[in-house]
This record gives structure tokens, C-alpha cells and sequence, in this order.
């Protein structure tokens, strides 16, 4: 899948937004499944004002306007504040193995690290679902858990993965909870530890929350913004399990691709549908 | 896609009658705590009513009164008052909101029953361990607080085949209670009373069968969620004419829908098994959620739990001993596995929802790798919701909706 972000497009669009709890992320996809434009925001306190910024600069990367789009379906946390656009809704897992299973068609395992929550989703060679875990009611793992530490280093999210792949060592937090977490690291500051020493050993506290979740099997896909923004924390994933895993060219889009998806598929069986009432309609008159 | 829409959940008719009976029996145990007419008795869900009732006991069920501040919402206000006095939030969530409420000097009765302040003082606590050893901690801190007897019964667990040997040991400890409990009663136990009253329970407990055997039927007439309500008197009541003549009418409405074909939840595509508590808070919002998205959750372990067959007039003190050991809670996974896989397949089961409850890990059968085995063994597929059956605290309402769409959704694919 390549971007295209000329304004020649003419035709219908089919959106998918995924309203996450820390990121809102918006595409426009043509009926090849081609990704034509795409947006992602802070989420911020106002899901609907996000998604229609959001949708505005995915569609103008598009080259395409509002009436283009044929349908819509959103995701995620914020799913049912997109009204203005779409009353349909799927969950973020469905989205993510439809996502993940696009781009990867064979049976594959998805880990998703999002803001608030992790999935482990497994999806079988035929796109349909086979389970799915999602973490328990807390934050360790998520990339709520990365954004509460880079605030106690005074360090910003953007700079995490440099410092993490410049570490000598690795300094061990022993907590689940985040609260907890945030108190080793404050006693590894008090103490002078090295602060990429620490980062990475954030990374692989996440990496360790989100694995113990369920086992992987088949093919490794990791999906989300966390995966996107922390290259080196795959590498970690990757040594740690090892075995390769494997990245969509945008892996923070991956959900929002896959309620697209969706939306087109939806829309293609509507078309279908009309299309068979209207010759039976014919017959029969 | 889980098609979400406003739910059309059909009312169960006989309710207002179980309304009646449930209400009867609160202003009655009321009546002899404040009256000193009848002693009363705390028991345990399945520890020996029988055994009181025969004595000539009013019964008051503790979980009884703890689900109902559980479904009133009013639990999670009450738990941190018996976590201040040293009751943990991470034991049993029916013990701190009833202690809890008991210290706040509270109770959901007095909303339901006007002139009921309070739950009715015992005379006695009677226990037994079938369930947890947090039912022995709750009644000794009553015990404590009260100046009361705490006795009862400490049972054997994760039993797999209940043997002659397991129920001898029961047997015994039902009969040790006895001098105690005629000494507060002042009633000798007679044993032909002791004898109907078992015959009533087993015809209840017959009754409650067919009633959730009702869910049999495709659609299914009943849901888990009517389950949790209309168990009242199988739980309160067992070993009395009323639960019996409630059970008959409720069976006989239910038996009239399956035969008209009207099921619980408009459009039934799915069903679906319950294993574990309910989340006592949420009945109306899950039950909502489910009949929207026209998943039947319709059996579970909970509701099946007070379906008692061993139940034998001929022999009650022992079979009482027998009927309480045979329990699904107190048995071990090799059992447990047995019967979940049986009910999936009794009941038609498209999927199964494992309640991981904080508090309440002898109820919360997924943390030892069951999921996982039934569902390589059946090819059903399983779900875990993280939860509490009385803390609220420690639900997650929107990852509860998101797990269960979810579900819906991947069992939708399979259709």
C-alpha cells in the first residue's frame, strides 16, 4: 500500500475512524483498499471537534470532499462521538484483525499497544477472529504507562527511543502498577542511574506487561502508536520473542484502515443487494 | 457488525408475585428478630437451613443481603468502611459490603420494606465453608460485634469425586450442631420435621431445574440475568410451600413462552454461558447490552448452583451433607471441567463468559488455565471479563462493553 496525495482522486472514498483515548486516527481509502489520505490528533477532550479536523485533512490529502465518502465506520473509545459522519460502529479488536489481516493475509497474532489499552488478538488464516485478550482495568503496558514516565524523567515521548537505544544497561522495574513503577524510577534518579539506562528498562517493563497477556502464535504483527513512535521497542519485542515481527507501513493506522475496510466492505454488500432487489424487482414486475 | 440497539427485554410476569414472597419473608424475619417471638439464624447460602428450619428458625442469608447492596449500587460505599477496620479490599466484596454496611448502620431492605431499619439480629450464626473460609471471618466478626454464637461447618474442598468418606465427615459436623442449636432454640430437633422440611427443599430445588432448563429451548425464554433475580427463593426460601408454589407458576409461564415460542431476547442469534458471580451493579446495564446486540447469555454455574438433587427425605441429615458437597464450588477443575462442558453442550452454547471477580477467586474459575482447556476441548470460544461481583471499583464499564462486543462480534464470524 502506497500513499497517494495528489489531488487527482475522483470516485468514492470509504473512511475509517479510529477515536482512540489518546490519538484519533482517520484514513480515506479508495474500493481497491489503496490508502488515499490520513490524519492523526492528540484526541484531546472534544472527540467529535478532533474527528472532523482529523477527517478534513484526510480527505483533502485525498483530493476528495465529504460527499465523496460512499461510508464510514469508526472505532475506538471515542467511537460513538462521530456522528456527523457515521453512526456505525465496530470494536477496535474486529478493526485491528481486519487491519492486521489486510496487510498480512495469513494467520497471524496482532499486539496492539494503544493508549489506554493492549490487545493480543489472534486472527486465523481466513481474516476471522479466534480469541482475543484484552489487559486487565490497568495501566501497565500502555502507552499511558510510557507517557506517566516520560513526565517523571522530564524527558518527552519523542526523545524515549534515542535514549533507549543508546543504553549500556538495562535498569529492571519490578512493579505492575504504574504508580509503583514511577516510584522505582524516582529512587533510580535519586540514586544516579543513567537515565537511557532507565528508559529502556521502561520499554521492557511495557514489553513484559503486554506479553504475559497471552501466547503468540503464527505470524507477530504489532500495530498502534507506541509501535510506530518507539522502533526500538519492536527490536526489544523482537529479541525478546525471538522471532521477526511484523509492521504495517503505518502501524498507528492499522485499526483505522481496518474500519475502513470495513466501511467499503459493507458498502460493496449494500451495492450487492440493491443490485439483486432491483433485477428480482424487475423480474417480478 | 454488533448491532447495538435500545433492548426489548420481556418482562416475566410471575415477578410481582416473587416480590410478594420475597417481601412476606423479610417483614416475617423482621417480625422475629424485633418481636423475640421466632430465634433467628444467619446462614450461610448453602451451609444447613434445613437443619434450622426444622429447629423452627427464621433464616437470614448474609450473601443474600449482600448481593442486594450489590445490586442496589450501595456496596461500593459501604466496602472501604470494613477495609478501615482491617477487612481487606481484596477479600470477598459481599463480606465487606455487608460489614461494612452493618458499621454505617445501613441496609438496601429499608428502601424495598418500609419499617425494616435493619438486617434482623441473630441469635445464631451458622456456617459453612463449602463456599470460602470468608463466610467463617464474616460470621466470627458478627459473632464478635454481636455477642453471638459463630458454629458451623468446615468443609472438605476441591473435591472431585464426593466420596463416603468426604460425607461421613459432614455428617458428623451437621450432628455436632445440633445440641447448640437446640439449646438456643430451645426446641428438641424432630426428626420427622427435619424429613418434610428436606422433601420441600429437594421439591424446590427440582423445580428451580426446570426452570433453568426452560433456557434449553431455542430461543430461550429466560435469561442468566432473570436467573440472579428470580433465584430469591431458591436461595431464601428453600424448604418452604412458598418457594415450591412460586417455582410452579414461574415454570409454568416460562414453559408457555417456549411454547409460543417467544424467547427472552428479541431475535436470539446468539447464546452464550455465564461462569462466575455476577456483577450484582451491572444486571440491568449487561443484560441491556447483551438483548441489544440479541446474544442470550442463558445458563451459567451461579444460577444452576442451588439445584440440590441429593436431597433424600429418607436419610436428611446425610443427604444434606452430600447435597453440600456436591456443589460445583466445592469441587476440583477435573469435575468442574466435566460439567462446564456438559452445560455447553446441553444448553447449545455459541460461546462462554468467564467472570474474573477481584474478590472472589473460588468463583472465578479462569485463573487456572480452564478457558484455555475447554475451549481446545469443545472449539467454543471463551472470554474473560475482569470484574467484581460487589466493587465497583473495580469494573471497567467501557473495557466491559468493548470485551463484549468484541465477543459478540468474533462469534458473529463464525455463524
Amino acid at each position: 500500500m502506497t500513499d497517494k496525495t495528489s489531488r487527482t482522486f475522483s470516485g468514492p472514498v470509504y473512511v475509517g475512524l479510529d477515536m482512540g483515548s489518546s490519538r484519533s486516527k482517520v484514513v480515506a481509502i479508495d474500493g481497491a483498499g489503496q490508502l488515499l489520505g490520513h490524519a492523526v490528533m492528540k484526541s484531546g477532550i472534544d472527540f467529535s471537534r478532533t474527528a472532523k479536523a482529523c477527517l478534513n485533512t484526510a480527505l483533502e490529502m485525498a483530493g476528495a470532499e465529504f460527499g465523496d465518502i460512499a461510508h464510514a465506520i469508526s472505532t475506538g473509545y471515542g467511537r460513538t462521538n462521530v456522528a456527523f459522519v457515521t453512526e456505525e460502529s465496530k470494536t477496535e479488536i474486529g478493526c485491528l484483525a481486519r487491519g492486521g489481516h489486510h496487510f498480512f493475509p495469513e494467520a497471524i497474532t496482532v499486539i496492539d499497544i494503544g493508549g489506554q489499552d493492549n490487545k493480543i488478538i489472534k486472527v486465523g488464516a481466513d481474516g476471522h477472529r479466534l480469541g482475543f485478550k484484552m489487559n486487565r482495568k490497568c495501566a501497565a503496558g500502555t502507552g499511558a504507562f510510557l507517557e506517566e514516565m516520560s513526565a517523571r524523567l522530564d524527558v518527552s515521548l519523542e526523545e524515549m527511543n534515542d535514549l533507549a537505544r543508546e543504553a549500556r544497561e538495562m535498569i529492571k522495574l519490578g512493579s505492575y502498577c504504574t504508580v509503583f513503577s514511577a516510584t522505582e524510577v524516582l529512587e533510580c534518579i535519586r540514586n544516579g542511574k543513567n537515565v537511557n539506562d532507565i528508559v529502556k528498562g521502561i520499554y521492557y517493563s511495557m514489553i513484559r506487561r503486554v506479553l504475559e497477556m497471552d501466547s503468540l502464535t503464527d505470524r507477530v504483527v504489532m500495530t498502534g502508536g507506541v509501535v510506530e513512535h518507539n522502533p526500538y521497542l519492536v527490536e526489544m519485542v523482537t529479541e525478546m520473542i525471538g522471532r521477526p515481527v511484523f509492521l504495517a507501513q503505518h502501524p498507528q493506522l492499522v485499526g483505522a484502515i481496518g474500519a475502513a475496510l470495513y466501511a467499503r466492505d459493507e458498502a460493496e454488500s449494500a451495492k450487492v443487494k440493491a443490485s439483486k432487489h432491483s433485477k428480482e424487482g424487475k423480474r417480478n414486475g | 457488525m454488533a448491532e447495538e440497539k435500545k433492548a426489548a427485554r420481556k418482562k416475566i410476569q410471575a415477578s410481582d408475585l416473587m416480590n410478594k414472597i420475597m417481601s412476606d419473608y423479610f417483614y416475617n424475619l423482621h417480625e422475629a428478630a424485633t418481636s423475640g417471638k421466632q430465634k433467628v439464624a444467619w446462614c450461610t447460602s448453602v451451609g444447613p437451613a434445613e437443619l434450622l428450619r426444622a429447629m423452627g428458625f427464621a433464616v437470614h442469608f448474609p450473601e443474600n443481603h449482600g448481593a442486594m447492596l450489590g445490586a442496589t449500587r450501595m456496596s461500593t460505599e459501604m466496602i472501604p468502611e470494613a477495609n478501615a477496620v482491617g477487612y481487606s479490599p481484596d477479600i470477598c466484596s459481599y463480606l465487606t459490603a455487608d460489614i461494612g454496611a452493618w458499621i454505617k448502620k445501613i441496609t438496601p431492605l429499608s428502601k424495598a420494606y418500609p419499617g425494616i431499619t435493619s438486617v434482623p439480629k441473630p441469635d445464631v450464626l451458622v456456617f459453612n465453608t463449602n463456599q470460602c473460609r470468608d463466610v467463617q471471618d464474616w460470621f466470627s466478626w458478627y459473632s464478635k460485634e454481636l455477642g453471638v454464637p459463630a458454629i458451623g461447618i468446615a468443609s472438605p474442598k476441591n473435591v472431585d469425586e464426593v466420596t463416603d468418606s468426604h460425607i461421613d465427615n459432614v455428617t458428623h459436623q451437621i450432628e455436632a450442631l445440633i445440641p447448640t442449636l437446640e439449646a438456643i432454640s430451645g426446641n428438641k430437633l424432630d426428626m420427622n420435621r427435619l424429613r418434610e422440611i428436606v422433601a420441600l427443599s429437594r421439591e424446590c430445588t427440582e423445580l428451580w431445574r426446570k426452570v433453568l432448563e426452560t433456557a434449553m429451548a431455542k430461543p430461550a425464554p429466560l435469561t442468566f440475568f432473570d436467573g440472579t433475580i428470580h433465584m430469591g427463593p431458591a436461595v431464601c426460601l428453600r424448604g418452604t410451600r412458598e418457594a415450591i408454589d412460586y417455582y410452579k407458576i414461574l415454570l409454568a409461564e416460562l414453559e408457555q413462552r417456549v411454547k409460543d415460542g417467544v424467547g427472552a431476547v428479541e431475535g436470539e442469534s446468539l447464546r452464550i454461558y455465564w461462569e462466575g458471580m455476577p456483577v450484582w451493579g451491572r444486571l440491568r446495564q449487561n443484560s441491556d447490552l447483551f438483548a441489544g446486540l440479541h446474544a442470550c447469555v442463558l445458563a451459567s454455574t451461579y444460577c444452576s448452583s442451588w439445584i440440590f438433587p441429593s436431597f433424600d427425605a429418607n436419610d436428611p441429615i446425610r443427604s444434606m451433607a452430600k447435597a453440600y458437597l456436591e456443589l460445583f464450588i466445592v469441587r476440583a477443575d477435573t469435575y468442574k471441567e466435566k460439567y462446564i462442558k456438559n452445560m455447553l453442550e446441553k444448553y447449545h452454547i455459541d460461546g462462554i463468559i468467564y467472570h474474573d471477580a477481584k474478590t472472589c477467586p473460588h468463583n472465578s474459575n479462569n485463573r487456572y488455565g480452564m478457558p484455555q482447556r475447554i475451549e481446545a476441548a469443545t472449539g467454543i470460544p471463551s472470554l474473560v471479563l475482569s470484574g467484581d461481583l460487589n466493587d465497583l471499583r473495580c469494573v471497567s464499564d467501557e473495557q466491559t462493553k468493548t470485551n463484549i462486543e468484541a465477543f459478540v462480534e468474533q462469534l458473529q464470524e463464525r455463524k
